[in-house]
């Protein structure tokens, strides 16, 4: 092996190794790790949800037992825990935008109904001295805080992905290595329509 | 990708490096107005000065004992004001910037107190939310802690409630829920991956043995099979290092929102 092409081989390494450095350290696996979070994210999201669809249904029937004649109040929060659980989630629901927001409206309207279900209770005194409804009333607003701290997880997960699809590098790897990663929606209801029912003691 | 734009890309990445700094600095929207977290210097840190010396010695030894013992941290923090932030809002992002409780198990607890705000707050890390349930939380605040604090008698409602959660969590088994965030691991392996099929081709026209004439189809597949075995993640387990006097910290547990809150 002549001289220089020894040489030339010591550059390739060195080239190599270089790059190497280079490549880890500027973030080649962010698109799979950031997709990851985000799948977590949703996740979480989902239990959540299902846990506040898991409740209602004590729920209303312990206000039933104080207020039967809210008729209206108590059937809208049914009819919305109703199409909120009959409503299929498909699996590609964060890369569908009609899937996603569909999702997110009806999740929406239940809050919505389970907010006016709330403000009807402060005028039945003898419904808001009985420990059984004091108890529901706890876990509600404890899931109420765990669905809005699971959505803030997942807004961030996702603003973190959908930055590294769009920007220098992780767009160039996107299109090199990961071109099969589509962008991932987001919430778009504001907290405000999405607000907890608030619970006053 | 032709050869001739590697150099700008390697240069590209660099200047990227460079870039990290900068955007650690920006803030996050969503934490727009949250005061800033104060330091985590023992068991009980009582910036609100709630807490006469004895009861806050007896209280920080008495929790120090227990996460040595159990592993589980339950940390009191008072503070004189919140800016009128959402309690709950604070509450599990400090649990969470302290990281109270033991990594892969999230077995800490946060009793909170805004003095200015008058409300109460208790914060239970996704590992103990089977077991200090957010019923309990809620009972604890408003049959222990606020009829004291009414009274005035605030180191009386803070130590009751700190015992009451020490009850309710020596009561039952630890329930351990699966973490919902891994550790990814593997490094070492995906940079060999990048070692083959980024690095080959690099190596091949610097030899000049021949231009690869296809894409990177070939190597797809093995490309995917790897990154999915490697891409698993595991547990990051221990980690915790609580319990000593002047030696307390976070163990890395992390808060979802389970608890309960209330006013005074």
């Amino acid at each position: 092996m002549s001289g220089t092409r020894r040489h030339l081989k010591f550059a390739g390494w060195a080239a190599m190794a270089g790059t190497l450095l280079l490549l880890s350290g500027c973030g080649i696996n962010n698109i799979p790790t950031y997709k990851q979070q985000v799948t977590a994210a949703w996740s979480q999201v989902l239990n959540e949800y299902q846990r506040r669809t898991d409740l209602i249904p004590n729920l209303v029937a312990t206000v039933k037992g104080y207020a039967a004649h809210e008729a209206s109040v108590l059937e809208a929060v049914t009819d919305a825990r109703a199409k909120v659980s009959q409503t299929r989630i498909p699996a590609n629901i964060l890369t569908d935008p009609k899937a996603f927001h569909e999702f997110e409206r009806n999740q929406a309207t239940l809050s919505g109904a389970l907010s006016r279900l709330m403000v009807v209770t402060e005028n039945y005194p003898n419904l808001k001295a009985d420990q059984n409804f004091l108890v529901l009333q706890a876990q509600l607003e404890g899931t109420e805080n765990r669905i809005a701290v699971a959505r803030r997880d997942y807004i961030l997960a996702v603003q973190q992905y959908d930055t590294e699809l769009t920007t220098i590098p992780g767009r160039w790897y996107h299109s090199l290595f990961y071109s099969g990663y589509q962008p991932i929606q987001n919430f778009t209801i504001s907290e405000q329509a999405q607000q907890a029912p608030k619970v006053k003691f | 990708m032709p050869v001739a734009r590697w150099p700008l890309w390697l240069l590209a990445c660099l200047l990227s490096l460079a870039a990290v700094p900068a955007a650690f600095a920006a803030q996050n929207p969503l934490d727009a107005g949250m005061p800033l977290f104060p330091a985590l210097t023992g068991p009980v840190v009582d910036d609100a000065h709630l807490l006469p010396g004895n009861a806050l010695q007896q209280l920080s030894q008495k929790l120090a004992a227990y996460a040595r013992e159990n592993g589980t941290q339950v940390v009191v923090v008072t503070l004189p004001t919140l800016n009128g932030y959402p309690i709950r809002d604070y509450g599990y992002q400090l649990g969470r910037h302290w990281g109270i409780g033991q990594k892969g198990k999230s077995n800490g607890v946060l009793l909170m107190v805004d003095a200015a705000g008058k409300r109460v707050d208790i914060e239970v890390g996704y590992g103990l939310e089977g077991t200090l349930t957010d019923a309990q939380s809620f009972l604890i605040i408003h049959d222990v802690i606020v009829p004291r604090f009414r009274k005035g008698d605030y180191a009386g409602g803070i130590t009751a409630g700190a015992d009451a959660i020490l009850g309710v969590l020596g009561g039952h088994l630890q329930v351990v829920r699966q973490q919902q965030v891994h550790e990814r691991n593997g490094t070492g392996f995906l940079m060999l991956l990048v070692l083959f099929f980024v690095i080959s081709p690099l190596l091949r026209a610097i030899f000049g043995r021949g231009r690869r004439g296809g894409g990177y189809g070939g190597g797809w597949l093995g490309w995917l099979a790897l990154g999915m075995l490697s891409g698993g993640g595991g547990f990051g387990g221990g980690g915790f290092g609580g319990g000593g006097f002047g030696g307390f910290s976070g163990g890395g547990g992390s808060f979802g929102g389970g608890g309960a809150s209330g006013s005074w």
